[in-house]
């Protein structure tokens, strides 16, 4: 099969950990997905008889019913756990729960959770396939490939467009993402924020530093601006919501001031007058309602590839 | 029991001495060092081909006994050094309880007596239950037999207590072990604070957090004129303050460990939490720094800040997993690995940070192969190569940074006081 050749791994763990041509692949898979979502009758057959578990040890709405969706249109079973009804409260350790969870004969785990590396450790200790729905600051790599497609999509490429990810950039695994799979497909990207919300070195992952918004939506071909976590601030170490939305807030003046088509993403959800003004995240150029149509498809796309992979590894070692 | 071992390569450097040699042991002492000796001992060794050196000497060991009986105990913990070569190891006091009264250092001395399979060197803690406030009385825990003091895993936070734990010591003449971490910097760090924590989307643990600590020490250590000893220096900036420190006359040595001069933060990338130390596997540049302090000395001592900690603890996600990592039983072969092979140290150099300057530093008298003094002696194959298998440590836990890794150097005996405590194969 031509798929397996550029597709063959059982995970999606990061974009770091993936080439162009996959990152490629995935989206082009998740173009043939999105005219299924715009059926009539939008399900199809690819996952009959697979069960796909969401796993969420951390609050999600939109993550999580986005991947429900997107196994429910593959035809797949779900099963949600999430904290408050499993037995992580019980002191379970993540491996035990993940190799419960294939004793089951599951065939895909969607996990989030709050710790970085969670994903990575539960592919590791099991056979079957684990998608990274966003583990602690490190990736979230559904999110960034949503925001890469709908930026294709509306674009029409990638290489050679400017980018800027405005926002807690230390905190935020929608931005690691993002980098590595923007500059993976030969976009320039551009980090703006507040000096204590960069992060040391990231530089060394391919991105130009900034503390000047102007500056940051200059070029920029889009904005993909992140929401500012306030009830996350342990350490006190973010501005004042009102000091932040002054200085790196996307309003329609700044925006004058950009390029004339220039696109504004948000990852959601979203808080106005924060890092947007409400008529920027309403505004014509601003797709953020499309990211979340798109990550159906999207996550289609993922759960598709990651199950094929495995069952074609598992024929391979009969 | 007399052992004769025969045409070994005796690297004696307290004795100036690196020649091929005869040792003959009778009873618990070394009782000849010459060329071509003829004795009917019990058992002769042929140590053709072999390198022959004094019992290694580890100076920072946590035997987690009592307390943590899951981790280690006082008899694994002995049987895994002795595999490494030691005859010597210092357990340090972070235990439950720990070891901050007479009363527990006798508990502790009589774990050591019914059960140690080599010498245990007992370090008391500085503060009450290591937690910074209540100074120990040094003098009274040296007369039951404690030989340092330090609160490893936690540094004195105050300046002022450390002070007069200082001073006290001074008097007492008790060498104190710094832990210099500066836990405001360091925080809920879990790897080196640059590029790779910034991967990874992990908390990072600066080098400030252990350097502006190591600076702060050294200054008391001067005020007081108290003698210090700085554990497991991890960056470049420590090295440096310690280098300036010891050039206008402080006292002050200062150990690293095998992971430092072998290792960089990279090891790091897939989350195994082998690789979660504290202070954290550090940069390229931290690591060729280290390396350089020690072929210069600035660093005295290697030790294995040996760490046993249970899969549970372990085969968790990384910010939960407890920081640490075995190491008796790599260090030996990582040094020759990384040290001799890379020739950075040659064998004289080697012992020298193994048991000479531990010895030294200790105030004990070992570290050497003189004719009278006590027989700990151990014999590598310099050439052994073998490849470090979770399966083969028999310290209870197997959280080692190196599985995996091919190593070079294998110990071949151990004999600790005269007797063969260790044989490899058996």
């Amino acid at each position: 099969m031509i798929e397996a050749a550029i597709w063959n791994k059982k995970d999606l763990l990061g974009l770091e950990y993936l080439t162009r041509e996959e990152i490629e692949f995935i989206l082009n898979t998740a173009d043939s997905f999105k005219e299924v979502t715009t059926r009539e009758i939008k399900k199809v057959p690819a996952l009959r008889g697979k069960t796909v578990v969401n796993l969420f040890y951390e609050p999600s709405t939109r993550t999580r019913i986005s991947f429900e969706l997107a196994a429910k249109r593959l035809s797949a079973d779900v099963i949600n756990i999430s904290t408050e009804t499993s037995s992580v409260k019980k002191g379970e350790t993540l491996i035990d729960t993940g190799k419960n969870i294939e004793a089951l004969k599951a065939d895909i785990i969607v996990i989030r959770h709050s710790y970085s590396g969670a994903a990575m450790m539960l592919a590791k200790s099991l056979g079957i396939s684990v998608v990274n729905a966003g583990d602690g600051w490190h990736e979230h790599p559904t999110q960034a490939l949503l925001d890469i497609f709908t930026l294709r999509e509306k674009l029409g490429r990638i290489e050679g467009l400017n980018v800027s990810i405005v926002g807690d950039i230390a905190h935020s695994r929608v931005a690691r993402s993002n980098i590595w799979g923007l500059t993976k497909l030969g976009a320039k990207v551009t980090v703006c924020a507040p000096r204590m919300l960069i992060p040391p070195g990231i530089e060394e992952m391919g991105a130009a530093v900034t503390s000047n918004i102007d500056e940051a939506l200059k070029n920029a071909d889009a904005v993909n601006v992140l929401r500012m976590q306030f009830e996350r601030d342990e350490q006190n170490a973010f501005p004042k919501q009102m000091e932040y939305f002054k200085k790196f807030g996307i309003t329609e003046e700044r925006l004058a001031k950009a390029k004339k088509n220039i696109i504004v993403m948000h990852p959601g959800p979203i808080n106005r007058g924060i890092e947007m003004s409400s008529e920027v995240a309403d505004c014509p150029q601003s797709v953020i309602l499309e990211q979340v149509t798109n990550g159906i498809a999207v996550r289609m796309a993922v759960l598709f590839l990651v199950s094929q992979a495995h069952d074609i590894k598992n024929e391979n070692t009969d | 029991m007399k052992i004769l071992i025969k045409n070994g390569r005796v690297v004696d450097p307290a004795n100036n001495l690196d020649d091929i040699r005869d040792i003959l042991v009778e009873g618990a002492r070394i009782s000849k060092v010459a060329k071509d000796i003829t004795f009917a001992a019990d058992e002769t060794i042929d140590a053709s081909g072999k390198i022959v050196a004094p019992g290694l000497i580890d100076m920072h060991v946590h035997l987690r006994e009592p307390g943590r009986e899951d981790k280690e105990t006082v008899l694994t913990g002995t049987m895994a050094a002795l595999k490494g070569g030691f005859t010597t190891i210092l357990a340090m006091p972070n235990t439950q309880p720990a070891i901050d009264s007479i009363e527990n250092v006798n508990l502790l001395k009589d774990i050591i007596r019914e059960t140690a399979r080599a010498n245990v060197l007992i370090a008391a803690a500085i503060t009450r239950a290591r937690i910074g406030e209540e100074i120990t009385d040094a003098a009274k825990l040296k007369k039951e037999g404690v030989i340092a003091v330090s609160d490893d895993g936690s540094s004195v936070e105050s300046r002022e207590v450390f002070f007069k734990a200082m001073k006290k010591a001074k008097e007492a003449r008790v060498l104190v072990i710094c832990h210099s971490e500066d836990k405001a910097l360091s925080a809920s760090g879990v790897v080196n604070q640059g590029a790779v924590s910034t991967r990874l989307g992990l908390r990072g643990i600066s080098n400030e957090s252990e350097y502006k600590r190591v600076q702060r020490d050294i200054q008391l250590a001067e005020k007081t004129k108290c003698t210090i000893h700085i554990a497991h220096v991890s960056c470049a900036e420590s090295v440096e303050i310690i280098a300036k420190a010891k050039k206008k006359g402080v006292k002050v040595s200062a150990e690293t460990c095998p992971h430092y001069f072998t290792l960089t933060e990279e090891a790091a990338r897939g989350y195994d939490t082998n690789m979660k130390m504290n202070p954290p596997l550090r940069s390229r540049k931290d690591k060729d720094a280290i390396i350089q302090g020690l072929k210069k000395g600035i660093l005295d001592a290697i030790s294995s800040d040996h760490a046993p900690h249970t899969v549970s603890e372990k085969e968790i996600e990384f910010d939960r997993a407890e920081f640490g990592a075995t190491g008796l039983e790599t260090e030996l072969a990582v040094s020759v690995t990384e040290l001799i092979g890379k020739g950075v140290l040659d064998w004289s150099d080697l012992v020298v940070r193994m048991s000479v300057n531990p010895s030294r530093i200790l105030g004990i008298d070992k570290g050497s192969l003189t004719t009278g003094k006590a027989a700990d002696i151990v014999i590598i194959d310099p050439d052994k190569e073998w490849i470090v298998e979770k399966g083969g440590f028999v310290s209870k836990s197997k959280n080692s940074p190196f599985i995996g890794m091919k190593l070079k150097g294998l110990v071949e005996y151990t004999i600790c006081a005269g007797k063969i405590a260790y044989k490899a194969g058996q």
